[in-house]
């Protein structure tokens, strides 16, 4: 894998090393080795059940690890006080079910995080969350509430609460698999622009041609291991593993 | 025989004073057992280890017993123990405590509803477990159980009618005693009944709006 060798003098935002996750005595994650470095988009994709959305949950203790490390900017979570609430501050997470919270506006949602986890001011929170629903095209929205907002909207909203928060990295699950297909592509975009950003991120997603446009490596997870990994142009061309090349055969018709 | 109406003026500032009382003890209880309703609901919710037992208890007890045998106990029973009471506080401890266990019930159902989604929503913003339930699982509980805990206000409220067996001059204790003295029977219990009706419509009708007011979540999508 990448960090055997030369992994000290790199500067990983996120490293995961020998990560094992496993529901009795089925293992979901078999030993998973990987680190990001800042700015890059990493992609995983496989087929259901490989492991890819338990990589995710376990990256910010949404799921419970049992063996391996997770580091964030160098920092080994659970080790000198760094604890997962303060872990999860620097990882901003987008789920596939695009849930607001229902009972707030779109800009309490924002605020929530940053002005009670973070203790930062209103009016400075309000003047990025600005900025950042202008971004994404929401501007007009963000005295609404989730249930006036379609389901496209909606996620986009979120990836905005989660960036308002100033992450160092972003998960992102799937987040286009419950979307109106018409949807999808709004929420891509915005993805899309915060990667060519510089915005350091881990997608799961089975969206393969927005897999080809964002990824700067890609990640084949299969049976809870990393199967392969390489550029997104290597992957796609030439993939080396009869695994990878079963699973992106699915994708294509005669 | 007509319609005593001089009797019925005569005896207004007694009915006066119980609506008081019973007004006094129900908006206590009331309050009170949604406080202890909400606490307990939230310790079986978060399965705090012995304390969750324990409100397991205490509901079933609060539930399966009546309130005229909590009230006895509380009144005669403790003073046996060497714990004196004022009748009025053994009033207000007794609809707490059979009010607490039906409000806990009714916060229970609406956590229940709370979506593991919008819990895993909270952590992956870094909420504790306070913030999270002050922001995420509270609102949206109360929402769900909104209906449920109004009508126990109004269940809790009609059942301040058996305090008189604790010597108390509620509503339902002065209409027995004015039948008994003057045998003014119709009228006594049509101001009874107006009585309580005065209490209660002005909540139901708050009830209705409080509804409407908390059903901002609308759940799933």
């Amino acid at each position: 894998m990448t960090m055997s060798t030369g992994a000290a003098e790199r500067e990983y935002i996120l490293e995961i090393e020998g990560l094992k996750k496993s529901y009795g005595d089925m293992a979901v994650l078999d030993g998973i080795n990987l680190g990001i470095e800042s700015g890059e988009a990493v992609v995983a994709i496989g087929p259901s059940g490989c492991g890819k959305t338990t990589l995710l949950k376990c990256v910010n203790g949404l799921e419970t690890h049992q063996e391996g490390t997770i580091k964030i900017d160098g920092r080994e979570i659970g080790a000198d006080g760094f604890d997962w609430r303060q872990a999860r501050q620097k990882i901003g997470m987008v789920f596939q079910s695009y849930d607001l919270f229902p009972h707030m506006t779109v800009m309490g949602n924002i605020l929530l995080g940053p002005m009670q986890v973070q203790k930062r001011k209103r009016e400075e929170v309000t003047e990025q969350a600005d900025a950042l629903l202008d971004r994404v095209g929401l501007a007009d929205r963000k005295n609404d509430f989730p249930r006036q907002l379609s389901g496209g909207q909606k996620q986009r909203i979120a990836i905005v609460r989660a960036l308002c928060m100033n992450p160092d990295i972003m998960l992102f699950d799937e987040v286009t698999a419950s979307l109106d297909p018409e949807m999808v592509r709004e929420v891509l975009d915005v993805m899309l622009g915060l990667a060519r950003q510089g915005m350091t991120m881990l997608i799961v997603t089975h969206e393969m041609e927005f897999a080809k446009a964002v990824a700067d490596r890609v990640l084949f997870m299969d049976g809870g291991i990393i199967a392969e990994e390489g550029s997104a142009r290597e992957f796609f061309e030439k993939p080396t593993t009869e695994r990878a090349q079963r699973f992106l055969n699915t994708f294509y018709f005669e | 025989m007509g319609f005593d109406w001089e009797f019925v003026v005569s005896v207004m500032p007694i009915y006066g004073a119980a609506i008081l009382l019973t007004i006094k003890i129900a908006v206590l209880g009331t309050l009170l057992s949604l406080l202890v309703g909400a606490v307990c609901s939230l310790l079986l919710y978060y399965r705090v280890k012995v304390a969750g037992s324990l409100v397991k208890g205490y509901i079933e007890l609060s539930r399966n017993t009546p309130l005229v045998i909590q009230l006895f106990f509380l009144y005669y029973g403790l003073p046996k123990l060497g714990i004196m009471l004022p009748n009025e506080v053994c009033a207000i401890f007794g609809l707490t405590f059979l009010g607490g266990g039906y409000m806990a019930e009714s916060f229970r159902s609406g956590l229940d509803a709370v979506s593991s989604v919008q819990l895993d929503l909270g952590l992956s913003i870094g909420l504790n477990t306070f913030q999270m339930i002050r922001f995420v699982v509270f609102p949206q509980a109360l929402s769900v159980a909104m209906p449920s805990l109004g009508a126990n206000c109004v269940f809790l409220i009609k059942e301040t009618s058996v305090v008189s067996i604790i010597a108390l001059r509620d509503l339902m204790s002065v209409t027995k005693e004015l039948i008994g003295m003057y045998y003014n029977t119709v009228e006594s219990l049509l101001l009874l009944v107006v009585c309580y009706l005065l209490i209660l419509l002005p909540v139901s009708f708050l009830l209705i709006f409080l509804e409407r007011r908390f059903r901002y979540a609308e759940f799933g999508v």
